[in-house]
């Protein structure tokens, strides 16, 4: 049992640590979980979600998502807000791999007519979507139009054949953090990184085909307002991140972080990983802007991929992309830092949200949405384990409580470590295939290491995120065939 | 035991403690566990690189996190797996530097049986500390 005496159930879905359970911490911190999911919650979570409420600046509350788990700094799942005059920024609140984040694609096919094909289509994936350990990519740039890419994110795509309009507005911010300049991001970073646009990496990335079968669609309205409207409708759901480049920004700027924190600021924090800056130092705008630099790239790399699958598609079925009905439904952002107008204190403030493996949840009628989706809100993509499913959410007005915030994925329960020595990765590729599930992977242990009994059960996460009015159901998505890394 | 992976302190991250008898052996098994993360039989990779490095901090600990991260960078801008064969650390008062050659090969799928990418070294729990029978280090790799 993990749970601290101190902590307070507020309503069904709403666990509060006061102020007064941690020295330094300046708001209470707040989890969002049913009954069942704080039980499972481990103990990372209490104590990361409170260091994080000792942070300069910081608004409201600490929050941790349904799935939240231990990270590093930040728990995964968590949120804070920081008001951007008198609070810090920390890439502990961002994480490693910058814009790790979601696209889902639709297509107009049914499962009935891409089942005949899967072997043919998962196996063209695999082999034209670069995946594993250290993979570089298929766009061949120089560094300095790798720094176009980092400044310009999916707009970069699209002035090189690999986007079209449609795309650019169906991504978080049109595909592109304004802001960014290449000149806050350091040499070592852009040669980590420059080879790598296009590829998918490991760990929990992943390319995945799924179905949307009528009886798993929660909310009809919603979903053909997200393009679901075929029975049986086959997706592409892909999961992946900045690569090497973000991870190398990440590095460089808690180095900086930790050497002038305190010396210079006076900032003295409870984990390194939380090491921070002002946010308006030149220290903090500089990691502000590398940030955005990677976050851009991670939105190329989707798009880039993108452009791929599309291409593998059209091989397969001998039609165009468009004739397939290749839209995008949307691109989600897992680990960003933004500037966002939020009602604090019955006036709008701007603040910066910290948001490490949580996703940003609009409601209706919220600026900055597609128009297509004003009217029911943004879609939010769910990626579950390989095994279980995943869902497509939509941001909810009530999602005001959590600064628009939702669940990013079901969240591991057990450690890669135990994974590994509890599953095999090839025993655990032929029970998937036995039961309609393909997959590909250069690596059966990373393979075993996903393993659905891994994570917590999806359906309650999700569960719980409606019940506490930060998304809404709106179809869970089966998967079918899947390329990792 | 030189290097040991824990379930216990890490849920999507991979963490380690590592011994040596001297920081010159924990920094090797410091690379080695973090390679092994990546590749599961370190004995397939061939040594037909050799790159020397040469870096200065001013305590183990952000020596050691520098080292890690230089292994891991090789491993992105040019796929290579690479561990040290030679590593000397000297201290002049305060001033800690590291020189080391390098060595192993481009990443080859068919011949290297891979595991997960490492993202980066974090700071969560990372120690370098002396112990009893030399030194032991602490290492939760985010991947």
């Amino acid at each position: 049992m993990n749970i601290p005496a101190a902590l307070k159930k507020i309503s069904n879905t709403v666990w509060e640590l006061p102020v007064t359970y941690k020295e330094g911490m300046l708001v209470p911190a707040r989890i969002f979980a049913t009954d069942k999911l704080i039980q499972e919650m481990d103990a990372g979570v209490f104590e990361q979600v409170t260091n994080v409420a000792t942070l300069p600046g910081i608004q409201r509350y600490a929050y941790c998502m349904p799935d939240g788990h231990w990270g590093y700094g930040f728990p995964i799942g968590g949120v804070a807000a920081m008001d951007p005059g008198t609070g810090v920024i920390s890439p502990g609140g961002i994480g490693f791999d910058i814009n790790c984040g979601m696209r889902l694609v639709l297509t107009n096919l049914r499962a009935d007519e891409v089942k005949p094909r899967l072997h043919q289509l998962v196996d063209r994936l695999f082999a034209r979507i670069p995946t594993g350990v250290g993979c570089h990519g298929f766009v061949k740039l120089n560094q300095k139009e790798f720094a176009s890419v980092a400044e310009q994110g999916s707009r970069w795509c699209l002035n090189h054949g690999f986007a079209t309009d449609d795309d650019l507005e169906m991504t978080e911010e049109g595909g592109c953090f304004r802001g960014a300049d290449a000149s806050s991001v350091s040499d070592k970073a852009i040669e980590r990184g420059y080879n790598q646009l296009g590829t998918l990496g490991s760990g929990n990335h992943y390319c995945e085909i799924q179905v949307a079968k009528p009886e798993n669609l929660f909310d009809a309205e919603r979903a053909a307002a997200f393009g679901l409207t075929i029975p049986n409708q086959v997706v592409i759901m892909f999961h992946c991140g900045s690569r090497g480049f973000g991870h190398q920004v990440a590095t460089d700027y808690l180095k900086l972080f930790l050497s002038v924190m305190q010396r210079k600021y006076g900032i003295k924090i409870v984990d390194r990983e939380l090491a921070c800056a002002p946010f308006h130092s030149p220290e903090g705008q500089a990691y502000f802007s590398a940030m955005k630099c990677a976050v851009n790239m991670a939105f190329a790399n989707r798009q880039v991929i993108l452009h791929r699958i599309r291409e593998v598609f059209s091989e397969v079925f001998q039609s165009s992309a468009d004739e397939l009905g290749m839209r995008m439904v949307y691109d989600v952002a897992h680990n960003t830092a933004k500037l966002e107008k939020h009602a604090v204190n019955s006036g709008n403030k701007e603040l910066l949200i910290h948001r490490k493996g949580s996703t940003r949840a609009f409601g209706p009628g919220a600026p900055g949405l597609p128009e297509c989706y004003s009217k029911s809100g943004q879609p939010v993509i769910i990626g579950g384990s390989m095994e279980t499913g995943s869902y497509l959410l939509a941001g909810m007005a009530s999602g005001a409580e959590a600064f628009f915030t939702t669940a990013h994925g079901s969240g591991r329960t057990m450690s890669r470590h135990q994974a590994k020595k509890s599953f095999r990765g090839d025993k655990l590729q032929r029970d998937m295939e036995a039961r309609g599930i393909y997959v590909r992977t250069d690596s059966f242990g990373g393979l075993a290491e996903e393993a659905g009994d891994a994570y917590k059960n999806i359906d309650e996460v999700v569960e719980a995120t409606e019940l506490a009015g930060l998304s809404k159901r709106v179809a869970r998505l089966i998967p079918i065939g899947n390329i990792k890394g | 035991m030189p290097f040991e992976f824990r379930g216990d302190i890490a849920h999507a991250d991979i963490a380690f403690n590592a011994w040596g008898e001297t920081l010159e052996e924990l920094f090797k098994q410091t690379a080695q566990a973090t390679m092994k993360v990546m590749v599961e039989d370190l004995a397939t990779i061939r040594a037909s690189e050799k790159i020397p490095i040469k870096l200065e901090q001013s305590n183990e600990e952000m020596l050691l996190f520098d080292f890690l991260n230089e292994i891991i960078f090789y491993k992105d801008s040019k796929r290579l797996l690479l561990l040290p064969e030679q590593l000397s650390v000297t201290n002049a008062g305060g001033n800690y530097t590291l020189q080391a050659t390098l060595q192993g090969e481009e990443i080859d799928a068919a011949r290297h049986r891979l595991g997960t990418d490492v993202k980066a070294v974090t700071m969560l729990r990372f120690s370098v500390t002396r112990v009893q029978q030399g030194w032991q280090a602490t290492v939760v790799l985010d991947v």
